[in-house]
C-alpha cells in the first residue's frame, strides 16, 4: 500500500517538461502527495503541516537542475530538509560528567529500554573503553531486573546485584555509590516502562532524576509507534527531561516517520539506534537512512550494509572490476541469486528497495515463492561454463537441454536470460552513473553507485 | 472467554464495562483526547472564519483545553456548515488517531454523503463517525471462544518485540482459570532474557502451571512437550508463549512455523487458536504485521495492548475494514485483571471521545 514517494511524484508531473524555476502551482500539487506519503509513514500530522509548510517555502524558486524531472527536484528537496530536521550531524552520547556517569533510560512498555540499556553498556565499553554498570529500577515488570543482569552477564558488562522491594530511587543512589566506590565511569539506569500520561510514574521517573542528575536521560522508543509518537515525546520531554532519543526496531519495515516527529517536538537528537536482537545491534544514527524510508524511497544504506555483510568485500571488487568492462555474465548473476538467499530472502530486502511499493504488490498477488530463486541457480548451474560465460551461445537446442537438465521449461530458461540481460544492462547503467555522480532517489548512497550482489533479478519477480 | 457467566455476574460485568471505558477515558484524560479536540475546533474554529490558506491546526496540543462549561456549552452549539475544508480538516483529526489516510478519508466521505452543506455541531460529527466505526468495528468484536471438546484447545501468542505477549497471556490464564477451565503455560519464548522466569512469575500470581526449559531451548520442542502434557492431563487450554519477532525476519517467522507443524503432529487442528498481540502505540506498520504473521501462522484473532495510554489505537478501524480479524480483547494496564473484552460500540466512542 506504500508507493514509493518518487512514483507518486511522477505521476503528478506527468506531462511536465517545462524547464527552469519551480513554481508554486508545480509545488502545490507535489506537497499534496508528500504530506500523504508523510501520513503513510507516521509523521505525526502537526509534524507534516510545519515540514510541508517548510518545505513549500524552500521549494517555490528552486532551479530544476538538468536531467531531472521537477518532480525528482522536489524530492531532493524534500529529503535534504528531512535530513536537516532529523539531525545532519551525529551527536555522541555525552559523557562529560564526574564519573561514575548516570545514563537514565526512559520509554513507554516495550520500547526495548532493556536491551538498550545492555546495547549501550557494550557498545560504551568498546567505543569507549569505559567501565560501566547497568542497573535496572524496574520493580514492576515480572523479572525485568533478571533480564537485564542476564543481558548484562552476556554482554560482559556488570549489574547491580538485585535487592528485592526495594524501591526505584533507592536503587538508583545505590547504583550510584557502588559506581562511585568502585570506580565505574558510566552507570545505566533502566527503568520500569511507563505510559506518558501515568502521572504517577511519571512523577516517580523525575524524582529518580532529581536524585543523580543524569548526564544523559535517554527516551527509547519503537520506529514502529504511530502518531501518538508526538504525545509520547512531549510527555517524557515535559515531565521528566530528555536530553536525546533511541530509535528502536529500525531493523523491521516500519517507515520510521516517528524519529521525525519527535526530533521536531522535542528537538532533542537522535542519537542512537537499535538494528537488530544481539547486543552489537546498536548503531549511531543515520539521518539519511530515516529520511529514505520516510519518504518510501527505500533504506538504500542499510541494504547496502546488509549487503555489505554477506558479501566479501574481494569478491565484490572482483565484480566490481568486471562491471566497470561491461562485462556481467550469468556465473555472476548465480553468484548474486545466492547472495540473495543468503540475506535472509526476497521478502526481507523487499521493504528496503527504493520503489518496491508496485513490485510489492504484483509480489503478493503471485505469492511469489522463495524457491524460484533456486530453480533459477539450477538453470544455471545446467549450463556448460562456457555458456554461462557467453549466454550469447544459448540457441533453441542448448535451451532444451538446459530446461531438461534443471528439470524446468524452455519458457523458464527464457525467462532466465531476458532477466540476465536486464541486469546487465541495469549494470552498465549504474556503473556510468557511478562514473557521473549519484542519481537522484539514493540519499546517502556511497559513491561509486550501487556496490555489485544486491541487485535484485528485475524481472522474475512476477 | 469473557462473560460466559454475565447473567450470574452481571452486576460485575457491567462493573467491567464501565471499568473499560474509564480507563479508556482515562487514557485520553491528560492529553485530553485530541479527536474530540480537533473535532470540536474545525467545527466551531470555522464556524466564524472559513480558514482559507492556513487550515486550523486541529490536532496541535493546546495548553488551555480546560474550557469553562459555559464557553463548552457555547462550543456544543456552535454550528459549521460541512464544507470541503471542514471535511478535509476531519480527516486530518483523524489521521491523528493512527486510522490511516486512506480509512480517514472513507470515513469523511461517508461523512459527507449524509451531511454534505449541512450545518453540524461538533457533537453531530462525532456521533455519526462513531456510529460509522462502530459498523466496521462490530463484526471483529468477538470473544475467544474455546473448544470444549480440544483438550487441549492450544492459543499460540505471536506478535513482534514488546507488544506485550507474556503479559497478555498471564491475564488470559486468569480469565480462563476463572472460568473454570484447567490451562497450562508453556514459556516457548526462550530467547528473550528472563521471559521464562516473566511467564514463571504469572503462573504463580494466576495459580496456573508453567511449563518451562532453559534460555535458549528449542521452542518448537518445548511446544510439543507442552501439548503431550496438556493431552495427558485432559487440559482445557494451553497457552503457548512465543519470542517477539519482527515480521520481516524470514528466519524468525520460519521458527514460528515450525511450532504449528510440530503441535501439528500431535494434534492436526492445532493450534486451535492463533493470537496476534498488537501494540496500540503502533501506526500503519501494524498493516504489515498482520500481513505478514497472517501468512505464516494463520492468525485467528487479535489481541490489542496498552489502550490504556495515550495512543487510540486506531490502526484497528483500518485493520477491521482490511483483514477483518477477530480482535478478541485489549489489554488496558499492567495488572492481572487488566484484559478486557473488545466492545465495538464502546471502542469507536472513546476513540470519537464520546461519553460512554
Amino acid at each position: 500500500m506504500f508507493e514509493s514517494l518518487s512514483a507518486r511524484l511522477g505521476s503528478v508531473f506527468e506531462g511536465l517538461t517545462r524547464r527552469g524555476a519551480l513554481k508554486e502551482s508545480d509545488v502545490e500539487a507535489a506537497l499534496r502527495e508528500i504530506r500523504v506519503a508523510l501520513l503513510e509513514a507516521d509523521v505525526a500530522l502537526p509534524v507534516v503541516k510545519d515540514f510541508v509548510a517548510a518545505v513549500k517555502e524552500r521549494a517555490i524558486g528552486h532551479e530544476v537542475l538538468k536531467s531531472v524531472t521537477p518532480g525528482q527536484m522536489v524530492v531532493k528537496v524534500v529529503n535534504d530538509h528531512l535530513v536537516e530536521t532529523l539531525g545532519a550531524e551525529a551527536v555522541e552520547i555525552n559523557l562529560k560528567a564526574r564519573p561514575p556517569v548516570p545514563i537514565l533510560m526512559v520509554g513507554l512498555q516495550g520500547s526495548g529500554k532493556t536491551t538498550t540499556s545492555a546495547k549501550l553498556g557494550l557498545w560504551l565499553k568498546g567505543k569507549e573503553k569505559k567501565k560501566v554498570l547497568l542497573a535496572s529500577l524496574d520493580t514492576r515488570r515480572p523479572a525485568a531486573m533478571e533480564q537485564l543482569a542476564v543481558l548484562g552477564s552476556q554482554a560482559e558488562v556488570a549489574s547491580l546485584p538485585i535487592v528485592k522491594g526495594e524501591p526505584p530511587v533507592a536503587i538508583a543512589r545505590r547504583a550510584m555509590q557502588m559506581g562511585a566506590l568502585e570506580g565505574y565511569d558510566v552507570v545505566i539506569l533502566d527503568t520500569a516502562g511507563r505510559l506518558a500520561i501515568d502521572q504517577e510514574l511519571m512523577a516517580e521517573v523525575a524524582e529518580v532524576r532529581a536524585a543523580v542528575e543524569p548526564a544523559e536521560t535517554l527516551l527509547v522508543a519503537d520506529a514502529m509507534t504511530g502518531q501518538d509518537a508526538v504525545t509520547i515525546a512531549t510527555e517524557f520531554n515535559e515531565k521528566v527531561g530528555i536530553t536525546g532519543i533511541v530509535l528502536t526496531r529500525v531493523d523491521g519495515d516500519a517507515r520510521g516517520g516517528a524519529a521525525l516527529s519527535m526530533r521536531a517536538v522535542t528537538g532533542c537528537p537522535i542519537k542512537l539506534m537499535g538494528v537488530g536482537e544481539k547486543l552489537d545491534a546498536l548503531e549511531a544514527f543515520h539521518p539519511e537512512r530515516i529520511a529514505g524510508r520516510i519518504l518510501g524511497m527505500g533504506d538504500v544504506v542499510g541494504l547496502v550494509e546488509k549487503a555489505k555483510e554477506t558479501i566479501e568485500q574481494e569478491e565484490a571488487e572482483k565484480l566490481a572490476r568486471k562491471m566497470a568492462k561491461g562485462v556481467f555474465d550469468l556465473n555472476d548473476m548465480a553468484d548474486q541469486l545466492s547472495k540473495l538467499r543468503q540475506m535472509g530472502g526476497l521478502g526481507s530486502l523487499m521493504g528496503m528497495l527504493p520503489g518496491v511499493g508496485k513490485m510489492k504488490k504484483a509480489l503478493a498477488g503471485a505469492n511469489v515463492d522463495e524457491s524460484i530463486l533456486i530453480r533459477q541457480e539450477a538453470i544455471i548451474s545446467s549450463m556448460t561454463p562456457k555458456e554461462r560465460a557467453h549466454p550469447k551461445l544459448i540457441q533453441a537446442s542448448r535451451k532444451r537441454r538446459i530446461a531438461a537438465g534443471s528439470g524446468t521449461t524452455v519458457q523458464d530458461v527464457n525467462k532466465l536470460l531476458k532477466q540476465h540481460m536486464e541486469m546487465s544492462k541495469m549494470m552498465k547503467r549504474m556503473t556510468k552513473m557511478g562514473k557521473k555522480g549519484l542519481p537522484m532517489g539514493m540519499p546517502g548512497l556511497p559513491p561509486g553507485g550501487l556496490p555489485p550482489g544486491m541487485m535484485p533479478p528485475g524481472g522474475g519477480l512476477k | 472467554m469473557f462473560g460466559k457467566n454475565r447473567s450470574e455476574a452481571s452486576e460485575s460485568a457491567a462493573e467491567d464495562r464501565k471499568g473499560w471505558f474509564a480507563r479508556l477515558k482515562a487514557g485520553l484524560g491528560k492529553s485530553q483526547d485530541k479527536i474530540t479536540h480537533g473535532i470540536d475546533e474545525v467545527i466551531e474554529g470555522g464556524a466564524e472564519e472559513a480558514p482559507a490558506e492556513v487550515p486550523a491546526e486541529p490536532a496541535a496540543p493546546e495548553p488551555e483545553r480546560k474550557a469553562g462549561l459555559g464557553q463548552r456549552l457555547v462550543r456544543a452549539v456552535t454550528r459549521r456548515r460541512l464544507d470541503d475544508i471542514a471535511l478535509e480538516q476531519l480527516e486530518e483529526v483523524l489521521i491523528t488517531a493512527d486510522l490511516g489516510p486512506a480509512t480517514a478519508a472513507r470515513l469523511v466521505s461517508n461523512l459527507g454523503r449524509s451531511k454534505f452543506d449541512k450545518d453540524v455541531t461538533s457533537t453531530e460529527v462525532r456521533e455519526a463517525l462513531a456510529e460509522d466505526v462502530a459498523g466496521l468495528l462490530t463484526p471483529v468484536a468477538r470473544p475467544l471462544a474455546i473448544d470444549p471438546a480440544a483438550k487441549p484447545h492450544v492459543v499460540l501468542v505471536v506478535g513482534v518485540n514488546g507488544t506485550g505477549k507474556t503479559t497478555t497471556i498471564g491475564k488470559l490464564g486468569k480469565v480462563f482459570k476463572e472460568e473454570g477451565k484447567s490451562v497450562l503455560l508453556c514459556a516457548g519464548d526462550t530467547f528473550r532474557a528472563a521471559a521464562i522466569d516473566q511467564l514463571k512469575i504469572w503462573g504463580e500470581r494466576i495459580g496456573v502451571p508453567v511449563l518451562a526449559r532453559e534460555q535458549g531451548s528449542d521452542s518448537a520442542g518445548l511446544a510439543y512437550d507442552a501439548l503431550e502434557q496438556a493431552r495427558a492431563e485432559g487440559t482445557d487450554v494451553l497457552l503457548i508463549d512465543t519470542a517477539g519477532r519482527l515480521h520481516n525476519r524470514a528466519d524468525l517467522m520460519a521458527e514460528l512455523e515450525k511450532i504449528i507443524r510440530v503441535l501439528r503432529k500431535l494434534d492436526a487442528a492445532a493450534p486451535q487458536s492463533c493470537l496476534l498481540v498488537l501494540d496500540a502505540t503502533t501506526g500503519q506498520n501494524a498493516h504489515a504485521q498482520v500481513q505478514t504473521f497472517q501468512e505464516m501462522t494463520e492468525v485467528t484473532g487479535l489481541v490489542v495492548t496498552k489502550l490504556d495510554g495515550s495512543a487510540r489505537g486506531g490502526v484497528l478501524v483500518a485493520l477491521a475494514d482490511r483483514f477483518g480479524l477477530p480482535v478478541h480483547a485489549v489489554g488496558v494496564g499492567e495488572g492481572a485483571d487488566d484484559l478486557r473484552p473488545f466492545d465495538a460500540r464502546d471502542f469507536a466512542r472513546s476513540l470519537m471521545g464520546l461519553e460512554g
